[in-house]
């Protein structure tokens, strides 16, 4: 091959590279066999506190729950995962037949009547929302209200991607409730967005939200528990125009926070202005139906400083992965696992709720996360609770100044009985 | 022959998996919580497998065969990366254990930075971009960042040359910045006199693919990096194409400040038919203190030489911020690192050298076959023209359906745009030299086909899962759903 390029030694190649910079000292460890590698890593991996040691009750944005056999399995097929991003449909019908599903799917859940192929997860969703509610307010409304029961690492990462523009962020700095929020609408808000059910686990009550908002000329934009929508009335049902939110319920596992899937739905009206990619249908030359990414031109690759994002990738194999978990779950089996999700919680709460010292907060109705009051740190229950086995709620002072010693509980079909019991006896030993 | 929607198989009452029976006192749910009614599929198990067995078979794939698609490194993603994911320790890990909990996890991601830092030559390295895109914008927000923090308000543009992926001028209108564009000179390279014209104090940085979307290394790298430099802004490195560099140079050392890294392309994690995607940043002394965190840090050191070192997530003192909800795409994280691992210092430098050889042995079999304009040494890929002089009508489209018929994945398309009919070719190192030639004589006698069938190119493929297909139409009539939404309320 040296021969033919004409060049004596590979080495040659380079002779671009600045001399003085060419071939540097690379100080990395020696090879190590696959054998090797699978024992250094299965070492590391033993050494985290994970869900096949611990019961989990912790939530907060990432979920842990049932992911049939089969899910895996599909998944794992190199057809899909050692495939490229569908530019070429002729050889590429699998993905694109499976996002067009996906896309299908979350429009069901949502009541929506478009979703895109996906983001990257719901923070960085919801950042994209902010600028699709921008850009419908043409540029001349500048403000966004974000209920402060948004997860904060989302407000955060909306922050993170709009500090480059003028916009202004009202809402969350205080303990705004909805109709704090409401109050604060007026000619200049783009957009209000709470989060369903909200950070707490709660199911605030939404029903005239919409109105108010679109009275004033702005978008509501719901983030939402994709899982909790097997139960909960859908945001289509409460006059949402974008709805957003995560995905990792739908059979992704936790992986230390990633990869996810941002989901991302809308009414028709947005379509046009939502990023990323869009899977849409049409008709080979043969006349037989086919699918392609469509509404390109949106893109960054084609308008370059004109796109108003620049996402290249979707969570292609996250997509598939909620596309197969909804499938397989299908109509009855998302309903039975939010019922499972509800009722395990209410029961959780209650037990909990009976404890000496521990309040739950049972103001508003609630999914599968509830808040609670404990009489010590959470920190110093959370390190006994580990010793038990058992992973604890968060402690939400942290974000939350005004809820020191509040922890947030997840439930879900995951907890058996017999865990609920264990944490709710663990709790109990922590004040005796 | 087509698949039909899983919407349009089973019947009504199916279920694909079994949920156990509730084993707690049931809490009545109150009804106006409660959804009309949820559209979703009524399908087996078997027959949701048979569904999405029979879809993957209608995709091309690394694992069926060889993938040259430029700017995108479709190497051979080994198959213990994945099995290394899956692992419950990191598969079944909350992201919100705390430090104690996750020291496994923390370790490998702090490894893994090091081991990036230092094939790039940068001072550190922050794992949480989510993508390649995602990188990009970390980079430009940083710069953005660092003149601020200077009190330095005038810098407003960013430059590029015009061979740019296009995420980069997207990054900068997020960013807040104005693209300014850079013209190549004949040679391919960035135009040095245009460059030093544009460089005032206006300028807050420039973004560079390097090797460019060409394939070619930069004749003048130093000189650019130093008239940025001299002006007071800061160098971007686009390190889409890291896979020609490996060994070679280190970014860092030539004078870059922040560079992003593909781990789904130089770092083999799949691409999983279209992401997720995993896009870490290095950068240099400068812009430290404002990486995107959390990044991992050691909060104690190891006492003794049993003792392993304690490891912590941290958030940099001026950090532009999160870009993603917890740290990254860490089952990437993963993957990366076990490549890494298994080639160790030998095996990196070997993948660059050997990406590079392949790249260049491609070129010269097919130069007297193919306009390639900016004829020399390439990197790890390079473009060649997809037309021909006397046959009218013949496009690198064209071109590239027919090759489905031959079995290969066609190269990029119409990229970069400074070239006419671009076909962008990049073999990676994965392939032997049986591979390449068979794709060599593949694409000679396509040429042929051309001036002697010209039909068979432009009604190709022939052979794939269905023909040509109507974009406009797609766009035209939307079509995005299986079924329309019914009216809400109901």
């Amino acid at each position: 091959m040296l021969a033919a390029i004409g060049v004596t030694t590979i080495e040659d190649l380079f002779d671009a590279v600045p001399s003085s910079h060419r071939f540097p000292k690379l100080d990395l460890p020696a090879p190590l066999s696959e054998m090797e590698v699978t024992a250094e890593l299965s070492a590391m991996a033993e050494a985290n506190d994970h869900a096949g040691d611990f019961a989990i009750f912790r939530g907060a944005g990432a979920y842990h729950h049932f992911i049939p056999s089969a899910l895996g399995h599909i998944v794992s097929r190199g057809e899909f995962l050692t495939a490229y991003t569908p530019y070429q449909p002729e050889i590429s019908q699998g993905t694109l037949q499976a996002i067009f599903e996906y896309q299908s799917m979350m429009c069901s859940l949502t009541g929506m009547d478009a979703a895109n192929a996906s983001h990257y997860d719901g923070a960085t969703s919801l950042a994209e929302a902010v600028t699709v509610a921008l850009e419908a307010g043409r540029g001349k409304r500048k403000k966004i209200i974000l209920s402060p029961a948004i997860n904060p690492q989302y407000r955060a990462v909306v922050r993170t991607y709009h500090q480059g523009r003028e916009l202004k962020i009202a809402g969350d700095s205080g303990r705004a409730d909805i109709s704090d929020l409401v109050e604060m609408l007026d000619d200049q808000t783009a957009m209000l967005a709470v989060q369903y059910p909200n950070y707490f686990g709660q199911v605030d009550d939404l029903n005239k939200l919409a109105e108010k908002v679109h009275a004033a000329g702005a978008l509501l934009v719901l983030v939402v528990n994709p899982l909790a929508l097997g139960l909960l009335k859908s945001p289509g049902e409460l006059g949402a125009d974008i709805v957003v939110g995560e995905g990792q319920p739908l059979g992704i596992s936790l992986s230390f926070g990633g990869p996810y899937l941002g989901f991302f739905a809308c009414r028709t009206e947005y379509v046009r202005k939502i990023a990323g990619r869009i899977v849409g249908e049409t008709l080979d030359q043969d006349g037989r139906r086919a699918f392609v990414m469509t509404l390109r031109p949106r893109e960054q690759d084609i308008r370059r400083d004109k796109a108003s994002s620049n996402i290249c990738t979707n969570q292609g194999l996250m997509s598939l992965t909620a596309a197969i978990y909804l499938s397989l779950m299908g109509k009855h089996g998302m309903r039975k696992v939010a019922e499972l999700c509800y009722h395990k919680a209410h029961y959780a709460a209650h037990q909990i709720d009976l404890l000496l010292g521990f309040r739950v907060d049972t103001s508003k109705p609630f999914f599968h996360e509830f808040v609670v009051k404990c009489p010590r740190p959470v920190a110093e229950l959370n390190a006994l609770l580990v010793e038990k086995g058992i992973l604890g709620g968060i402690d939400l002072g942290v974000d939350y100044p005004h809820l020191k010693d509040h922890m947030l509980i997840a439930v879900t079909e995951m907890n058996s009985k017999a865990e609920i019991d264990a944490l709710v006896d663990a709790l109990k030993e922590t004040i005796q | 022959m087509s698949e039909p929607l899983i919407y349009d198989i089973g019947s009504p009452g199916r279920q694909g998996a079994t949920l156990p029976v509730c084993d707690v006192p049931i809490t009545p749910i109150p009804s106006e919580l409660v959804r009309a009614n949820l559209d979703l599929p009524e399908v087996s198990e078997l027959q949701v497998v048979r569904h999405f067995t029979r879809l993957s078979s209608l995709n091309y794939s690394i694992d069926k065969g060889f993938y040259p698609l430029g700017s995108c490194t479709m190497k051979y993603n080994p198959k213990v990366n994945e099995d290394m994911a899956r692992l419950a320790g990191f598969a079944q890990l909350h992201p919100l254990v705390d430090n104690e909990g996750a020291q496994g996890a923390l370790a490998l991601m702090y490894q893994l930075q090091q081991w990036l830092a230092e094939i790039s030559g940068f001072k550190a390295v922050s794992l949480a971009p989510a993508a390649g895109a995602q990188g990009e914008f970390a980079g430009i927000l940083m710069i953005r960042k660092y003149h601020l923090d200077r009190g330095d308000t005038k810098r407003t543009k960013i430059l590029i040359p015009n061979s740019a992926h296009g995420t980069n001028p997207a990054t900068v209108t997020m960013a807040g910045f104005v693209a300014v564009e850079l013209p190549a000179d004949a040679n391919g390279d960035v135009d040095l006199k245009a460059l030093r014209e544009a460089c005032d104090d206006t300028v807050a940085g420039m973004m560079i693919t390097v090797p460019n979307t060409l394939g070619l290394f930069e004749s003048h790298i130093l000189e650019v990096v130093n008239a940025v430099h001299d002006c007071g802004g800061l160098m971007y490195m686009d390190g889409a194409n890291m896979n020609a560099l490996m060994g070679v140079v280190k970014p860092g050392e030539l004078g870059f400040d922040v560079m992003h890294y593909n781990l789904h392309k130089t770092f083999s994690t799949p691409h999983g038919g279209g992401g997720p995607g995993s896009g870490p940043v290095g950068v240099g002394e400068k812009l430290v203190p404002f990486l995107p965190g959390p990044v991992v840090t050691i909060s104690e050191e190891a006492t003794g030489d049993e003792e392993a070192p304690l490891y912590a997530m941290t958030m940099p003192p001026k950090s532009i911020g999160r870009l993603k909800a917890f740290y990254g795409n860490f089952g990437m994280h993963v993957r990366a690192f076990t490549y890494i691992a298994i080639n160790g210092d030998q095996g990196i430098k070997d993948i660059t050298r050997h990406a590079v050889l392949n790249a260049n042995y491609i070129r010269v079999k097919l130069q007297d076959t193919y306009k390639i304009p900016y004829n020399r040494a390439c990197g790890h890929e390079f473009v060649l023209e997809g037309h021909f002089e006397g046959v009218e009508n013949i496009h690198a489209l064209d071109i590239s359906k027919r090759l489905m018929d031959y079995g290969f994945h066609p190269p990029t398309n119409y990229f970069p745009l400074i070239v006419p009919e671009a076909l962008m070719i990049e073999p990676t190192e994965s392939e032997d030299k049986s591979t390449l030639d068979g794709f060599i004589d593949t694409m000679k006698k396509i040429a042929a086909e051309a001036h002697e069938n010209p039909d068979l190119l432009r009604s190709a493929p022939h052979t794939a899962p269905v023909s040509r297909l109507d974009e406009v139409r797609a766009a035209k009539q939307l079509v995005l759903c299986c079924r329309p939404i019914p009216e809400q309320g109901g």
